[in-house]
């Protein structure tokens, strides 16, 4: 039996919860101990847990609880950071926005850990412009499946790198990132907001040029006949110290993101698709058909932080968040997934549009050039399963892919398709882990080791 | 692994060729492409049984084990076998013989070889099973008991006997794996009409396989840990436990 306290884990979605081993290592020898040990159902480290599936959880094995063996070491003129792999988003924003420094890339949440920002090659809203996570880290350092020290980048070792970015956890642990970071001069962003009156407006208006940095679209598919996908369009920059009011030009880089407030008790499961259509038209309703504001920077990229635990409100079972991306061309498919589920009751109660550029060379990366949308469903809808089995096909054979990161009920059968460099990466993982000491519920559902 | 709609992907069903075994992995949630594999005596019946799996559901994945029930020494390997390939969704222990009453009563030793298969096979396989399962730390392992477990009957107490184990198992099984993230769920079917209960005329409240294995989705589903069927029958075994012997031991049947 590993050593640890026994915990369940399960993801963000609240679904398919397991049991496991989880233990605090307090230095690299100790992880390696714990690599190197008995472990008869492997290991994997875990991060802040915001994976929506079962990507940091392993059943019946034993689990690292983020950790950081060193604080942050920032290096302003160079303006690269490097921090511990269980640092959050959170505490590193913090320390670096009163430097007129932020992340490049960042993902919808703040809480999650820079090592699982980098596992999952996190984006943002700015991927067309920016790329993901795995663009700017300068190197990594990381103990492999046999308790080896690596020092990895785009040059050194670049397979196993590329590997690691978006690998899951499965190459090994992942001790410090190092980034190189973006200059800002304000902690506000001015954002453009449009308000579209469809699904195909939204994706017109996103397709359009523009030279803002961020852009993405919140949609209401809730919303009936030809309103569905009516939503608004954004797009944002970082503002300058002349946009700012002059009341804030005093302190223009103020960042004080609030508590996100205590989660709600047990499994609330308030939503309820009625309740949800009513809040999203009035929610239209309200926002102009144009409008030009100063947003503060955790209201703009942590909109969600600010609810706390909010996937509790989907009850007991949970949810699911589809989230998916098609290359150019393939527009229709964005509609279309939204089509099907309505047409099986299911309610897509959040459904985000983004538009994407380059990926980077990792072979399980999602990103890529295309759109990608995310579906939030409640995971107990009836008929939910073969119609999402069914867009895993449509999404494959377009050349597509699923976010492994936000999945909770992938087959391994499509997932050589949509990640055509898998036995590139499953050479990689073997060569840095050749006995198998990492696993995950996710690698074991999906079958990505092979 | 279950996914997160519940499907399961890898089940394995010892009595590979019984009727109410195989309608419950018809009826079971599975991932496309997911795994079956029967485990019996026969090999062309296995494969005739796994080949009907296959036409209903194109993508199934199907696979054969030999496995004797009464040979229990052998079970150890099957499991280690099975379990060693990838984790385990579902263990469906579903073989038993419902014996010939009269002969076991006139022939102990053919009693023992009843129990020998409807108890001892089954303390065997659900014990080897309950022990990997825990160690994968999920899981579920269905328990077929039966109404003839719930006390036993002067028609068929041999039978009635090792129910009456299975089903103790099974209840054990389910309080000491609580918590370890391994399900357990037993079944008490009523009369069953199928091949074990040819000839026989059916019993009141009687049930198809299709009936057990609905209900056992069913309860899968809602996450429940005993499932009577039909779900009235509960009530009629309150009442057997509390019929006096004197009216008991007078039944028919």
């Amino acid at each position: 039996m590993p050593a640890g306290r026994p915990a369940v884990l399960r993801g963000w979605g609240r679904t398919s919860p397991s049991p496991a081993w989880l233990t605090t290592p307090a230095s690299a020898e100790a992880v390696a101990a714990a690599i190197t040990g008995p472990a008869p159902r492997g290991l994997l480290a875990r991060g802040l847990g915001r994976s929506y599936g079962d990507a940091a959880q392993n059943a019946g094995g034993l689990v690292l609880a983020p950790f950081c063996l060193a604080p942050p070491s920032l290096d302003v003129a160079g303006r690269t950071v490097t921090a511990g792999g269980g640092e959050s988003v959170d505490r590193l924003l913090r320390l670096l926005l009163p430097h007129g420094l932020t992340l490049p890339v960042l993902p919808g949440t703040r809480f999650l850990t820079m090592a699982g920002a980098v596992a999952a090659d996190v984006h943002g809203k700015n991927h067309s412009g920016d790329g993901s996570i795995g663009r700017w880290v300068r190197e990594l350092v990381l103990l492999d499946g046999c308790g080896e020290l690596r020092r990895l980048s785009a040059t050194e070792d670049s397979d196993a790198f590329w590997a690691t970015v978006g690998g899951m956890g499965l190459t090994g642990v992942i001790l410090s990132v190092t980034v190189r970071l973006l200059a800002v001069v304000t902690s506000r962003l001015r954002v453009l907001r449009r308000r579209v009156g469809d699904f195909d407006a939204a994706v017109e208006a996103l397709g359009e040029p523009n030279p803002h940095r961020y852009a993405v679209a919140w949609l209401d598919c809730l919303a009936d006949g030809p309103a569905l996908g009516r939503g608004v369009v954004e797009w944002a920059d970082h503002a300058s110290p002349e946009e700012l009011p002059p009341a804030e030009r005093a302190q223009p880089l103020r960042y004080r993101p609030r508590r996100p407030p205590p989660a709600p008790p047990a499994s609330t499961g308030l939503l309820r698709p009625q309740l949800l259509r009513a809040a999203n038209a009035a929610r239209f309703r309200r926002t102009p058909a144009e409008q030009s504001t100063l947003v503060g920077f955790p209201s703009y990229f942590h909109q969600l932080d600010a609810l706390g635990s909010w996937s509790r409100l989907y009850g007991p079972a949970g949810l699911v968040q589809y989230q998916f991306l098609v290359p150019d061309g393939a527009e229709r498919l964005l509609r279309g997934a939204v089509e099907a589920l309505r047409s099986r009751a299911v309610p897509p109660y959040l459904v985000v549009l983004k538009r994407h550029g380059a990926g980077t060379p990792a072979p399980l990366s999602f990103p890529a050039p295309g759109w990608s949308l995310a579906i939030d469903v409640p995971a107990g809808a009836p008929g939910l399963a073969p119609v999402l089995d069914h867009l895993d096909e449509q999404v494959a054979a377009a050349g597509g892919r699923i976010y492994l990161a936000k999945d909770s009920r992938l087959r391994p059968d499509v997932v050589p398709a949509m990640y055509p460099e898998l036995p590139r990466w499953r050479t990689v993982r073997d060569r840095l882990d050749p006995d198998r000491r990492f696993r995950s519920d996710l690698d074991r559902r999906i079958g990505l080791s092979g | 692994m279950r996914d997160a709609l519940g499907r399961v992907q890898r089940v394995l069903l010892l009595g590979g060729t019984s009727e109410i075994g195989l309608a419950i992995v018809r009826a079971l949630d599975l991932v496309p492409g997911a795994e079956v594999i029967l485990a019996g005596r026969d090999p062309r019946m296995l494969a005739a049984a796994a080949s009907t799996l296959r036409r209903d559901r194109p993508n199934l994945r199907t696979a054969v084990e030999p496995f004797e029930a009464a040979a229990t020494e052998e079970h150890g390997a099957l499991m280690d076998r099975v379990f060693a390939r990838a984790d385990v969704d579902l263990v469906l222990p579903a073989f038993g013989v419902l014996g010939d009453q009269a002969r076991a009563e006139r022939e102990p030793a053919y009693a023992v070889e009843v129990l020998r298969v409807n108890l001892l096979g089954q303390a065997s396989v659900l014990l080897e099973a309950a022990r990997r399962l825990r160690a994968q730390r999920h899981g579920t392992l269905v328990v077929l008991s039966s109404i003839a477990g719930v006390r036993a009957r002067r028609a068929n107490f041999v039978y009635g006997a090792s129910k009456a184990g299975v089903d103790a198992l099974g209840t054990g099984l389910a309080a000491a794996l609580h918590g370890t993230g391994v399900r357990v769920l037993v079944v008490r079917p009523g009369f069953v009409i199928g091949r074990m209960t040819t000839g026989m005329p059916p019993a009141p409240m009687s049930v198809h396989p299709d009936d057990v294995a609905a209900a056992v989705i069913r309860a899968l589903r809602r996450g429940e840990e005993v499932v009577w069927v039909p779900p009235m029958l509960r009530v009629v075994a309150a009442a057997f436990r509390v019929a006096p012997q004197v009216v008991w031991r007078r039944l028919p049947r």
